[in-house]
């Protein structure tokens, strides 16, 4: 059932003694497959969610900007990504593959599908939430629509924003864990080949920690980043 | 599309396997919310009537949308081993933090004036959480329950990696089922998670008092 892609890691037979009998944790295990193993599928993994993350953002940017301008196609548009949402990963991956094959673009657009409702959402939800009052005034002070929209309404926005963009690369570095049931990349690879070798603990462990350290130092650089941008939300 | 039609051959020609499938499907997915419901519900209401632990209840959320499912599940099977319950634990953690959340913001966020007035009639605090802020809130509370039965339908469909039934059963085992089969699986899914999602949001319109728009 659970076929293993790449080399076999764990090696039973001649590692060490925690190793042989499957410790629940082996320093010596991860030391010596850092490097083969462990750093690639760390990369990889970043490049799965800053791809999904990126493409998300921009196609999300767009259907917020119709949405926000025509707010008769808000309905169907949240409708679709909500859709999107509600299917299940693994099962969006096998309905891709006779569109898309086994390849990087299956993967790529299951990830980006999940980051458009919440990146929509956000997106969306700020820039409704700017007072009328500061948009009239702008305009009465001569701003163009243009000038408005991109030095007061997007500034506003900003802070919703920017925890869309929080929620959904946390949930990307989640879900990108799924990854290897289509392709060999990423974190959950070792993962998955960890489950196929007798269930080798150190390998889960260590890489189920990584994915959850992924998210977690994303989202406080993430953090950062809103507060270096808006300034303004902490006084 | 030859596969789509493949899929719904499938589909007609093994109806009692994907019955049966959706059964266990159901089972391991309904036990989870289920014991997710009883242990999150309480807590987060009752945080949320007392306006305390804040902290808790957002970075419950923060670190379980952290938690990646397929990570869950293999946590699981290393401390359970095979079975039911590594895969009900590791949904059950799943779906906590959405119904704890919003459980929490929904309680939290009630009226303060209803809530006085009702402290005012005499109403005991436990009074004032089921009969004031409990239907205030009802519609987020209903909606992180939502969102919990969409992330565990979907992540017991992974469960079955580690010897869960199921759904996912067919989806990772294209070597028996063919890839018709293991789409029409998928299809079946999707539906499924559609399916409670628009219960879910019906019982959250029902439930909803008169006059307040549904968020």
């Amino acid at each position: 059932m659970i076929v293993a892609a790449g080399p076999v890691i764990p090696n039973f037979g001649s590692g060490s003694s925690c190793e042989v009998r499957n410790g629940w944790f082996c320093t010596e295990w991860v030391s010596q497959h850092w490097s083969d193993t462990l750093q690639p599928a760390l990369f990889q993994h970043i490049e799965l969610v800053a791809i999904a993350v990126g493409i998300g953002f921009v196609i999300a940017a767009g259907l917020a900007l119709a949405g926000f301008r025509y707010r008769l196609l808000d309905p169907p548009i949240g409708f679709v990504s909500d859709f999107l949402y509600t299917i299940p990963s693994l099962a969006l991956f096998q309905i891709l593959i006779p569109f898309t094959g086994i390849s990087l673009t299956t993967v790529e657009i299951a990830l980006v599908s999940y980051t458009l409702l919440i990146l929509y959402r956000n997106l969306i939800v700020g820039l409704r939430a700017v007072p009328a009052d500061i948009v009239e005034a702008a305009r009465g002070a001569g701003f163009t629509r243009m000038q408005t929209f991109t030095r007061v309404e997007v500034p506003l926005a900003l802070p919703a924003i920017l925890t869309g963009l929080r929620i959904a690369t946390v949930s990307t570095v989640s879900i990108a864990t799924i990854a290897p049931f289509v392709i060999a990349k990423g974190l959950g690879q070792p993962i998955y080949d960890a489950l196929g070798q007798g269930v080798f603990k150190t390998e889960i462990f260590t890489a189920g920690g990584m994915v959850i350290a992924l998210a977690l130092v994303l989202d406080a650089l993430l953090v950062l980043l809103q507060r270096a941008l808006t300034p303004w939300v902490r006084a | 599309m030859n596969t789509f039609v493949d899929a719904f051959r499938f589909m007609g020609d093994h109806p009692h396997l994907l019955l049966v499938k959706t059964g266990e499907h159901l089972e391991l997915s309904g036990a989870a919310l289920g014991i997710a419901l009883l242990i999150a519900l309480p807590i987060g209401l009752w945080l949320g009537h007392l306006h305390r632990g804040l902290f808790l209840a957002a970075s419950v959320s923060n670190v379980g949308r952290a938690l990646p499912s397929l990570v869950l599940i293999a946590f699981g099977l290393t401390i359970f081993g095979v079975g039911f319950w590594n895969n009900t634990a590791a949904l059950v953690v799943l779906a906590i933090p959405p119904i704890l959340t919003n459980a929490y913001f929904a309680i939290d966020a009630c009226d303060r004036d209803a809530v006085e007035a009702a402290r005012g009639m005499g109403m005991t605090g436990l009074q004032v959480l089921l009969q004031v802020e409990l239907p205030l809130g009802l519609p987020f509370v209903l909606a992180g329950i939502r969102i919990a039965a969409i992330f565990v339908i979907a992540t017991a469909t992974i469960a079955a990696v580690a010897g869960g039934g199921g759904l996912g059963q067919i989806i990772v085992n294209q070597a028996s089922y063919g890839l018709g089969g293991v789409v029409a699986a998928a299809l079946w899914v999707s539906a499924l998670a559609f399916a409670a999602s628009l219960l879910l949001t019906a019982v959250r319109r029902i439930g909803s008092p008169r006059r307040v728009p549904v968020p």
